[in-house]
């Protein structure tokens, strides 16, 4: 790497990212092609229908798909200067719950039933602190459970995961995921599970916590909501592609392509249950092991075929200087698409 | 905690209860329904009517069956005295009753063969526990390989087979054959240890065979379903060595039903060691049995009931609470 503050690395960057899981039905191509990098002190959304590679995307970061045999990762994975996908398991193992750590979606079933809260989180502090005693880790891990707002902790450490309440164990959660101080942090839909208040609450705290710890952050999420909120960059996955990608404020400002259009159309307002996996675009998301021609969107597109028959053709390429997007219509053909045909229906 | 142990505590004295309230009507009705006279089963045909009623006098049987019951209860926990004008017997507690026939009481007779009974089985488990949980275990994280296949293979050998048949095959190999173990002779093991372990080797490969591979499919299924739990994910995922994740969070909960399933083959392996023992030539407690029911001799019958069932409900009392000390989802129910 040259010198220079100007052509430094961004504190995560992800190139040429491909997944795919050999099945017995076929390859499932999960993740193709996909590249973002993150900023320390950021916040990247990552937002796209149930299946469309987001849960996979943030598992290779972490290394995760190492332990399946059926899995293949290829690409480049740069955290701090250090290159993760060629690096070896032990290599990567070191820096994962240490320098990166996670959030999942779930936290009852993302905590082990058999063993307490706080033996969870002592033992994800003593595996990257090898010198630390019992009681020093203890002593952390209350501090932690302290800090996410668990209240009464020393009691509490002694709890198990299905004597907490959704809010309390995703605290929890976060309190381990944050107890080596990660630079990036992935949180991977972690208010889904949760009624609106405690989403918010939860939403507050890893704000707060980020802005403690100026970590990095990566923001799973089907709520857009969520990510007008709180992301300084956006990436919309379609059928494990990035199809637009940009500063958030210009991608809700000024949304390009047409997948993102319908996403808009279906932020939750509070008359809708937000637990409800909805469908925001109408029909079903594209088969992996078999993605549609052209534009893999193509089947769901109202726009498909307006600039002649690329669409069904020809695969688009991500384009465009900061705010990219992939589709085949021309700037002027969308912008005009999205103010007379979509905004006025939002 | 205290609370459900006590609970369960509860729950076995009651079962325990029960279970002797049924075998001794089975036991004390039975003769009556078929018009036959328990005194006379109890010493036998031979006896001249003096004797007879003489028996039915010390027994008590001219009792009614709720008061006989009571004795029999108060022999168990207090021991009791047969007795009949003079002619006193005392029969220390736990009184499982007399055999006329025999002319001894039953519970020294029938602890004798304890011994023999526990050998066999509690060998056997150690031998099954340790084979086919390791088997089970490298078979789920080595899925899809030869070695898996061939495991799960014999596995299936192991379980369809029945135990005469592989008490055979064993035998054939390892003593006919290999001519590495004896047939087996049980030797106790207070009076030679070594003897005692080479004497039960066969039966306990036999056994164990068989019961491993249960465990071995049990555990394998039990493995690869934990293995895909998101706590796994996240024990990865705090980056913890594959060694402890495999070792400490998919292991625990994957073993975790496999508990109910041995404190069950067990406490059924004790208390039904009819078959067991008589493929290997053992005189333990289904021995004594076999030959109490061959020979009409009710109490001994009613003495091994009781003990099976004894070790049954034991059995299950000790899951429960080994399941709530490792459960704490249980615990709290
Ligand atoms: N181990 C695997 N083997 C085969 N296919 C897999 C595997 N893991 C994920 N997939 C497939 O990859 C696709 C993307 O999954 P992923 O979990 O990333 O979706 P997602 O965007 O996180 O969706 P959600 O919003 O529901 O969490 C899905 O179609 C899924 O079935
Ligand atoms: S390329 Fe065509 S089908 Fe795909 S989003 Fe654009 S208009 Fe729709
Ligand atoms: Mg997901």
């Amino acid at each position: 790497m040259s010198i220079g503050a100007t052509n430094a690395r961004p504190f995560l960057e992800v190139k040429d990212l491909n997944v795919r899981f050999e099945t017995d039905d076929g390859i499932v191509q999960a993740v193709t092609d996909s590249a973002f990098s993150v900023e320390a002190g950021k916040t990247l959304g990552i937002v796209g229908e149930s299946g469309s590679g987001k849960s996979v995307t943030s598992l290779a970061v972490l290394g995760l798909h190492r332990t399946r045999s059926n899995a293949k990762v290829s690409g480049e994975i740069w955290l701090d200067d250090q290159e993760l996908v060629g690096a070896s398991d032990e290599q990567v193992r070191l820096l994962r719950g240490g320098k990166m750590a996670m959030i999942f979606q779930d936290p009852l079933s993302a905590m082990h039933p058999y063993f307490t809260v706080g033996s969870q989180i002592v033992e994800a502090y003593r595996v990257h602190h090898p010198g630390v005693n019992k009681k020093v880790a203890r002593e952390r891990a209350i501090d932690m459970l302290a800090r996410v707002g668990i209240p009464q902790p020393e009691r509490r450490f002694n709890d198990y995961a299905h004597q907490f309440s959704g809010g309390m164990r995703q605290r929890a959660m976060i309190a381990m995921a944050l107890v080596n101080d990660p630079k990036l942090l992935i949180a991977d839909e972690p208010t889904t599970a949760l009624d609106v208040t405690v989403q918010a609450q939860i939403l507050d705290l890893i704000r707060d916590l980020q802005e403690e710890f100026g970590s990095a952050v990566i923001m799973i999420t089907h709520d857009l909501g969520v990510v007008a909120e709180l992301a300084d960059d956006v990436l919309v996955m379609y059928g494990g592609k990035v199809i637009e990608k940009g500063p958030a404020l210009e991608v809700f400002r000024n949304p390009q392509h047409p997948y993102t259009w319908g996403l808009l159309g279906s932020m939750p307002r509070l008359d809708r249950d937000v637990r409800d996996r909805l469908n925001p675009v109408k029909g079903s998301p594209p088969s992996l092991i078999n993605l549609p021609s052209g534009c893999a969107f193509h089947p769901r597109c109202p726009y498909a075929g307006r600039n002649g028959n690329r669409s069904f053709t020809d695969v688009p390429v991500l384009h465009g200087d900061v705010h990219k997007v992939a589709c085949h219509l021309p700037q002027e053909a969308r912008t005009e698409i999205f103010q007379q045909e979509v905004l006025p229906n939002l | 905690m205290l609370a459900y142990l006590i609970r369960r505590l509860f729950n076995a004295v009651i079962t325990l209860l029960v279970v002797t309230a049924v075998t001794f009507g089975i036991f004390f009705l039975v003769p009556k329904a078929t018009g036959s006279d328990p005194a006379l089963l109890y010493i036998g045909k031979t006896s001249d009517a003096a004797s007879v009623e003489g028996i039915r006098i010390k027994m008590g049987l001219n009792d009614p069956i709720v008061v006989q019951y009571g004795k029999f209860l108060k022999g168990l926990v207090a021991g009791r005295d047969y007795a009949n004008g003079p002619d006193v017997q005392h029969c220390p507690a736990p009184c499982l009753g007399y055999s006329f026939k025999t002319d001894q009481e039953v519970t020294p007779l029938l602890m004798g063969d304890l011994p023999v009974t526990l050998s066999l089985a509690l060998g056997a488990a150690v031998l099954w526990l340790i084979i086919g949980i390791s088997t089970g275990v490298i078979s789920a994280l080595r899925r899809g390989t030869i070695l898996d296949r061939s495991v799960m293979g014999a596995a299936l050998a192991g379980v369809s087979l029945p135990i005469y048949f592989t008490g055979l095959l064993t035998s054939a190999i390892f003593v006919y054959w290999l001519g590495w173990l004896p047939q087996g002779n049980y030797v106790p093991f207070t009076e030679n240890p070594g003897e005692w372990f080479v004497q039960l080797l066969l039966p306990w490969i036999t056994l164990a065979f068989l019961f491993a591979a249960t465990y071995a499919r049990l555990t394998r299924a039990n493995m690869l379903e934990t293995l895909g739990e998101d706590y796994v994910r996240t024990a990865r995922a705090k980056g913890l060595r594959e060694r402890t994740v495999i070792g400490k969070h998919a292991l625990r909960s994957g073993l975790t039903p496999i508990v109910t399933i041995f404190g069950l083959d067990l406490g059924a392996l004790l208390g039904g060691a009819v078959l067991t023992e008589t493929v290997f030539n053992l005189r333990g407690l289904g021995y004594q049995a076999l030959t109490a029911i061959r020979g009409n001799d009710l109490p001994i019958i009613l003495g091994v009931t009781l003990i099976a069932a004894t070790f049954i409900v034991l059995a299950n009392l000790v899951v429960d609470l080994v399941y709530g000390f490792i459960d704490p989802r249980v615990r709290l129910a």
